[in-house]
């Protein structure tokens, strides 16, 4: 990243103070920990859960306010499994793949899903709507193989069900979509 | 806030408990709540308002009851101590559970005046009691899965209510700290662990008060405690369970811990998946500060406390000491080589004793039993107890809790209740992705840190997954591996590039383009991963394929075209 992505990032940082309310709540994550270095990751976490994804800008102004190297607050934030670059779906949709639920078949519920939504793992469909992804044990191993949908979790789940359960979300979409076209 | 005041309290929640003829215990664990368990909760508390009754009822909503795979779990308490559990209760069984367990009381039903709702519940209730599916739900006392097993750790999950400081007094929260503050001295402590045998549940086994002694005999002004809830192993939840159930327990443990070795500061690193763990551990950790547990006067004394939570951001080897310790930092979790040791040099350069949340969650038991009473507990060389998270095909799975020594077959065939349907039970995996795979022809094997090691496996820090001969043991390796690969953290070439090479050639194998010499060359990739690796991770990589291929190599050699 270079020197006119950091003049973007200054630019950016200083419309935030009166633009985007959402830095309020950054910058008392920042400020309960006197601005040290050490709190870089307990900022980025705050950031993701405001923001729900790290943009580059995000990154120039944690870089700016911690006085950490952007190099540095790049290479801790994609060191880390948690931390994503893009915006997520509005809906989503996580599959255990840990041992319990991988010796249970979830591998066949991530396969069925992927090509449900024409997506691979990890990412987002074009229209914003959904996004596959999976995790290591949510810890009901009892009721492997179990998957996440929009936080709601689903025991003893089959591709089958969680099909349906993502079909019936996505048919609803349709309808709202349907219906702002309409009127 | 001195003892006085917290016995105060104490006996005032015993005496406000005892006052209750039934208690009924509803588990709103993770696993219970995904099968229903708000809704149960939900009809009790309302059939309980609406059942004609003289009897003081009181719901409560607990943790984990252990059998996981038969939720949502009730267990109704009785005045004298007797408890019946109950599963699978949804909201009809839950209707019947309490038009059957109250004293149905037809005087008492003309005068009350119930809202519509609760009459309608009244009604449902009335028809409730004549139905006779109730005892299908019950589960016998005599159940092995409840007789084999012994609880120290797990002994008040599932009976506290996590959210209540107060509750956790009752059961006599906290006396062990306060024994400790006011009886022994710090090299008394680090000696009572010692000779309890309390070994490091978060896997490698080292013994706790020989750690705890290096760290008190270090000179430094400050000194950390760092509960490890990192819980990395894809396939397992007891260090959850302890932190969300019961974290009084594990804040307890880590004041002990700090009091013995000098430490006024600690932390506990918890995963970013477990929101509710870190919600639980920070109450926790307000309400002893409230109550003057935590802070400059650690009830009453002159020893002062203050501990934070640190959140992990998904990388496995975050569960490794010296990763860790950089994580808490700010930085990469990137492991450091050993020595320098935590004891010596750890949090920011200080002495650091750094321990599994179970491990810390033992201490208070032992403190107030004493060491001779935790030393008679498992084998000669394990002492104690441990929490496996038992799960894939059997019958019960769920969180248990067995004395050292308990032989694999006690847990498969009589807490387990045996692979379902017509499998076989064929191995069971240990320790996660630095562990194996012990086959069926090893069933009497004690468990315990040595007997696993001796059988390529380990201990680790509860995994227990059982597998049928619907498994492929190549695969099964092949998943394991491709876990390591995501995960290597990529400081050093042999466990980086290793863990590729290896899988490659598992590819390579199961596709079935394996030549003969294949397995001897994965057996030499996989000796040279883990003697050259500079962590845990790297060193342990190789375990599940070594062993498998150890135990089941006629499944490799079976995938290879030439040879057979
Ligand atoms: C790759 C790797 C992952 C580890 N993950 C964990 C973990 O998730 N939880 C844990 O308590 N210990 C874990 N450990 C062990 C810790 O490094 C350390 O030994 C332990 O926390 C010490 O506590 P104990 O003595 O109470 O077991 C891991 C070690 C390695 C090498
Ligand atoms: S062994 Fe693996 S995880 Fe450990 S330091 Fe080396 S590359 Fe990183
Ligand atoms: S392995 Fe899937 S919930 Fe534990
Ligand atoms: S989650 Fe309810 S019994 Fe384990």
């Amino acid at each position: 990243m270079s020197d006119t992505g950091s003049s973007n990032g200054k630019q950016k940082s200083k419309v935030h103070p009166s633009g985007d309310d959402r830095y309020v709540a950054l910058d008392r994550t920042m400020k309960r920990f006197h601005n040290e270095k050490d709190a870089l990751l307990e900022v980025l976490h705050s950031a993701q859960e405001t923001f729900g994804y790290l943009s580059e800008e995000l990154l120039f102004y944690i870089s700016n306010h911690l006085h950490v190297p952007l190099s540095q607050v790049y290479g801790v934030a994609t060191f880390y499994h948690l931390f994503t670059f893009e915006p997520q779906g509005k809906h989503n949709c996580i599959v255990c793949t840990g041992t319990a639920c991988h010796v249970k078949g979830s591998s066949e519920i991530v396969e069925k899903m992927s090509a449900v939504l024409s997506i691979p793992v990890g990412k987002t469909t074009e229209d914003g709507l959904f996004s596959l992804s999976t995790a290591r044990c949510l810890g009901c191993c009892g009721l492997a193989p179990v998957a996440v949908i929009n936080g709601e979790i689903q025991g003893k789940a089959t591709p089958e069900t969680i099909a349906k359960k993502v079909g019936l979300i996505l048919a609803d979409e349709m309808v709202v979509q349907d219906q702002e076209e309409a009127g | 806030m001195s003892r006085d005041k917290l016995d105060q309290i104490a006996e005032k929640e015993q005496a406000r408990q005892s006052q209750f003829d039934k208690r009924v215990h509803c588990c709103i664990s993770t696993a219970c709540l995904s099968a229903g368990a708000g809704r149960t909760i939900q009809t009790l508390r309302d059939s309980v308002d609406a059942a004609p009754t003289g009897d003081e009822v009181e719901v409560v909503q607990t943790g984990c009851m252990g059998l996981c795979s038969r939720g949502p779990l009730v267990r109704v308490q009785e005045k004298s101590g007797e408890e019946v559990y109950y599963a699978d209760v949804d909201s009809e069984c839950a209707e019947e559970l309490v038009a059957k367990t109250v004293s149905w009381d037809q005087a008492e039903a003309k005068q009350q005046e119930l809202s519509p709702e609760l009459q309608a519940v009244r009604d449902r209730l009335e028809t409730a009691r004549k139905k006779r599916s109730l005892k299908k739900h019950i589960l016998s006392p005599d159940l092995p899965f409840f007789t084999k097993q012994f609880k120290v750790v797990l002994r008040d999950v599932g009976y506290v209510d996590p959210e209540k400081l107060e509750d956790y007094l009752a059961h006599g929260g906290y006396e062990a700290l306060h024994k400790v503050l006011t009886e022994m001295s710090p090299e008394q402590v680090c000696d009572e662990m010692l000779r309890s045998g309390l070994r490091g549940r978060g896997g490698a086994g080292f013994p706790t008060g020989l750690k705890w002694g290096f760290v008190r005999r270090e000179e430094s002004d400050v000194k950390y405690v760092v509960v490890n809830g990192d819980e990395g192993d894809p396939g397992a939840y007891m260090d959850r369970t302890v932190m969300e159930d019961n974290p009084h327990q594990v804040l307890e443990g880590m004041m002990i811990a700090a009091y013995a070795v000098g430490a006024n500061h600690g932390y506990f690193y918890i995963r970013a998946e477990y929101p509710i763990a870190v919600d639980r551990i920070r109450g926790a950790i307000r309400a002893a500060r409230r109550h003057g547990i935590l802070g400059k006067s650690v009830l009453g004394t002159d020893f002062s406390y203050n501990a934070d939570v640190r959140i992990g951001a998904g990388a496995f080897v975050c569960g490794e000491e010296t990763a860790l310790m950089h994580s808490i930092e700010g930085k990469r979790g990137v492991p450091r080589m050993r020595p320098p040791y935590p004891s010596t040099s750890g949090l920011w350069g200080k002495p650091t004793v750094i321990n599994n949340v179970e491990t810390l969650a033992s201490v208070p038991a032992i403190i107030k039993n004493g060491a001779d009473w935790y030393a008679q507990i498992g084998t000669e060389k394990s002492k104690g107890t441990k929490v496996f998270a038992l799960a894939g095909q059997l019958t019960n799975t769920g969180l248990i809790e067995v004395p050292m020594g308990i032989t694999l077959r006690e847990i498969v065939y009589e807490i387990g209740g045996d692979v379902p349907g017509d499998a076989e039970f064929k191995a069971a995996q240990t320790g996660g992705p630095s562990g194996g795979c012990i086959p069926n022809t090893h069933m009497d094997t004690p468990v315990d840190y040595e007997s696993l090691q001796e059988l390529g496996s380990i201990m680790g820090s509860g995994g227990l997954v059982i597998i049928d001969s619907t498994t492929s043991m190549p695969e099964f390796a092949r998943f394991f591996m491709d876990f390591c690969v995501d995960e290597s953290c990529g400081k050093c070439v042999p466990c980086r590039v290793g863990t590729v090479q290896i899988r490659t050639l598992l590819d390579k194998i199961i596709d079935g383009r394996g030549e003969p010499e294949d397995l001897d060359d994965l057996e030499v990739l996989c000796q040279l991963v883990r003697s050259t690796s500079l962590c845990g991770l790297g060193q342990s990589t190789p375990n599940p394929v070594l062993s498998t291929l150890r135990f089941f190599r006629q499944e490799y050699e079976a995938l290879i075209p030439s040879s057979v």
